[in-house]
């Protein structure tokens, strides 16, 4: 690079290098949201990799078979967007709170209570046609989900309670429920070892999208997710809880209604775990038992921080660590890398994404001149 | 051919074009080796359940013209059946072990029906007629061998009280404290056994909390039946009580303590279902069997087991391997005082009712619900 005599002079570094001006100018701001984290992953991926290294594995290897596992092959893809799908759910009710500064947690008991609450509705209406019953199904796990996160707001609102502890402590409450009713009162009694109600019926199941083993569960996820952006991003509602998670005192100024919009939002976050409740239910597992407990309400936390808790961006995040999942069985098989790595692995971006949030701002690269 | 040609990224693209390829039916043909697919819902390492299935894959490892494929920590859910396609599609399994007892309805019947020509073999279901004929379930009466350790265990404690931290009062649970029970009052008629349910398969600090709330109300012998016993093996002998072992031989984590466990002998099982398999014999789709026919075992007693104990244990356990000797023999009551198997009824092990137990002996202190 020739510096021209009598330029003005800029900070010299990074971003002085990868100066690009026009782009910069025009862009600048949006791309540094799709780059920083990019490079946070990137920067993740060559940590993982010395990790790995250490332990007398081949990082090239490593990256190979993770790319191959998760989006090598048209099987591959599948398994990573089933995988995706429940994450894309659950994550939204992390996400959504968020907007209000509302830190909830507790997804997996909403997820459980929808499961409980669909099957349930399931099962009270076994003569009727599956069209209705899958609608009754959805409406009573969005219910149930939503009441249930709904209890988070009220407690934090009307009591002071924090969000976090109780949604969290919610999450063993709803097990115990679930433990309760499926090897108590719903219990299926040819279920002899392991505790289950009784099956919504073959004819019930939604089944895959066509052409692919992906369950419905990966377009309501996007579907759930588009309409919380618009809701969030593009409506008086969203504007209104944006300014309340701004600043609650302001917002009360103002004259907005903040329980309402608590109490509204919680129930919404909630709809969307109890959905992915519904879902396992309805699209995998027929039935409602202890497997339905598989932590997707809590990974769905680590998607909503890495999304950074845009609704939109929940989605690539969902399928990135649903790609993880997917290639860490073929990590096991093939380099001997034990369950745990994967674990490392995600533990390692949520750190970097985190971290990263302080570059925010500070390249100048995504800064018009002069600016 | 120049040898110094060959980059890194041509090796790639070629392993890769293979593994690709591999999927396809006709490189599958040209396939020498079998390979066998072992998934397990916890750690391989667990001292346990887990632990004994990854024993018995790796005596299929010493066989020839036989590959293993490994994948733990595998939950219960659409994520096992992606496990199984991964391992059918990427690496060209033709027989799956799907080990946990979630994995069997739906998620393993549902790859049976999908994938036809592979076998599907799994630990713990109830095969029936009316599932694929290409699924098969298979399962030991481990409740033999806790029969045998019971004896021990009636004849070494001082107490009389016995103690069984238990996961969950399903039927399979409930008969090995029932068969363990009944073997302590071979050896002491007078002994009660004190069981508590932890609520899950694998909750390490209840079964500490469950240990030591036994040793605390004078229990002197403890077993149990959760996932991985490390827990309470260890927990146990480092309060001084003695311990009987289940799923595998955890001798080595309480050398001074452990009295004998019943363990699993999918060592033995494993390689005889894969000769089966690759002789193209066809393997029964429901399989079961206890010490006689060697799906499972009991530890070696430990250095402070007594002539007598021994001596009886063994003579239960000669009974049992020469298929002479019926556990759940009438009269049985349960300890709410009812008659549960009359006067003169032998419920041999292959007995159906057996499957449905939902009671627990005389001597047990606890309730099922």
């Amino acid at each position: 690079m020739k510096a021209d005599v009598g330029a003005p002079v800029t900070k010299a570094g990074v971003g002085e290098l990868l100066r690009l001006p026009p782009f910069g100018r025009k862009f600048g701001g949006a791309a540094e949201y799709v780059v920083i984290p990019a490079l946070a992953l990137a920067a993740s991926l060559i940590l993982f990799g010395i990790f790995v290294a250490l332990f007398g594995k081949n990082p090239i290897d490593l990256y190979f078979y993770m790319y191959q596992g998760a989006f090598g092959t048209w099987f591959s893809w599948q398994n990573t967007l089933t995988r995706a799908a429940p994450l894309i759910l659950t994550a939204l009710c992390t996400a959504l709170p968020a907007q209000l500064g509302m830190v909830i947690i507790g997804g997996e008991g909403a997820l459980l209570i929808g499961a409980l609450c669909s099957t349930s509705a399931a099962l009270a209406i076994p003569d009727a046609p599956p069209l209705v019953v899958d609608f009754a199904m959805a409406a009573a796990g969005m219910a149930g989900g939503g009441l249930w996160i709904m209890l988070s707001g009220a407690l934090r609102h009307y009591r002071g309670v924090n969000e976090t502890i109780s949604s969290l402590l919610l999450v063993y409450i709803a097990l115990a429920i679930l433990n309760y009713l499926v090897e108590g009162p719903m219990r299926d009694p040819t279920s002899l070892n392991k505790p289950s109600t009784r099956e919504i019926g073959v004819a019930n199941m939604i089944g895959s999208i066509p052409g692919t083993d992906v369950h419905w569960g990966f377009v309501f996820g996007i579907i759930a997710a588009l309409i919380s952006y618009i809701l969030i991003y593009h409506t008086v509602f969203g504007f209104a809880a944006r300014v309340a998670g701004g600043n609650i005192r302001a917002a009360k100024v103002v004259g907005l209604s903040v329980g309402k919009l608590i109490l509204i939002i919680c129930f919404l976050a909630g709809a969307a775990a109890g959905l992915a409740g519904m879902m396992e239910v309805a699209a995998v597992q027929g039935r409602t038992n202890a497997n339905l407990a598989a932590g997707y309400g809590f990974a769905g936390i680590l998607v909503a921080f890495l999304a950074r808790q845009n609704p939109l961006a929940v989605i690539p995040v969902a399928i990135l660590l649903g790609g993880i999942g997917a290639s860490g069985g073929l990590l096991q098989r093939r380099l001997g890398l034990p369950d745990a790595s994967v674990l490392v692995l995600e533990g390692v971006i949520f750190v970097m994404v985190l971290a990263s949030d302080t570059l925010y701002g500070r390249l100048s690269f995504f800064r018009a001149k002069g600016s | 051919m120049n040898f110094d040609k060959i980059s890194r990224r041509g090796v790639l693209k070629g392993t890769a074009a293979l593994t690709i390829g591999s999927a396809l039916p006709l490189s599958s043909a040209l396939a020498k080796d079998t390979t066998v697919g072992f998934i397990y819902v916890g750690s391989r390492d667990d001292y346990g359940y887990n632990q004994a299935h990854a024993a018995g894959a790796a005596a299929l490892k010493k066989m020839s013209g036989i590959k293993v494929v490994e994948e733990e920590k595998v939950p219960e859910t659409d994520a096992v059946e992606k496990t199984m396609e991964s391992m059918i599609n990427l690496d060209g399994a033709t027989l799956l072990f799907p080990t946990s007892f979630g994995y069997y309805n739906p998620h393993m019947l549902k790859m049976a029906v999908k994938y036809p020509k592979l076998r599907f073999e799994h630990c713990g279901g109830l095969w029936t007629e009316k599932d694929p004929k290409n699924a098969g379930s298979y399962f030991g009466y481990i409740d033999e061998a806790q029969h045998v350790s019971g004896v021990v265990a009636g004849h070494m404690t001082k107490s009389g009280k016995l103690g069984f931290v238990a996961a969950k009062p399903i039927p399979q649970v409930l008969r090995n404290i029932n068969a363990f029970t009944m073997g302590a009052k071979l050896a002491n008629p007078k002994v009660t056994l004190q069981v508590i349910f932890t609520g899950d398969w694998s909750m390490p600090v209840k079964e500490a909390e469950a240990t030591n709330s036994l040793i605390d109300q004078g229990v002197d012998v403890v077993t149990c039946h959760v996932d991985g016993p490390k827990t309470v093996v260890e927990n146990a002998a480092r309060r001084g009580a003695m311990v009987g072992g289940y799923h595998v031989n955890q001798a080595v984590l309480a050398p001074q303590a452990y009295l004998t466990g019943a363990e699993w002998n999918w060592e033995v099982l494993y390689p005889r279902f894969v000769k089966m398999f690759t002789s193209g014999e066809t393997i029964p789709n429901f399989y079961r069997g206890g010490l006689k026919e060697e799906l499972v075992k009991v530890s070696p007693y430990g250095p402070m087991v007594s002539e007598a104990a021994r001596k009886q244990a063994d003579e239960v356990k000669a009974g049992l391997t020469a298929g002479t000797y019926v556990i759940f023999k009438g009269p049985v009551t349960d300890n709410k005082g009812k008659t549960v198997i009359a006067s003169g009824v032998a419920r041999g092990q292959t007995d159906p009712e057996l499957e449905k137990m939902d009671y627990l002996v005389d001597g047990v202190i606890g309730a099922t619900s």
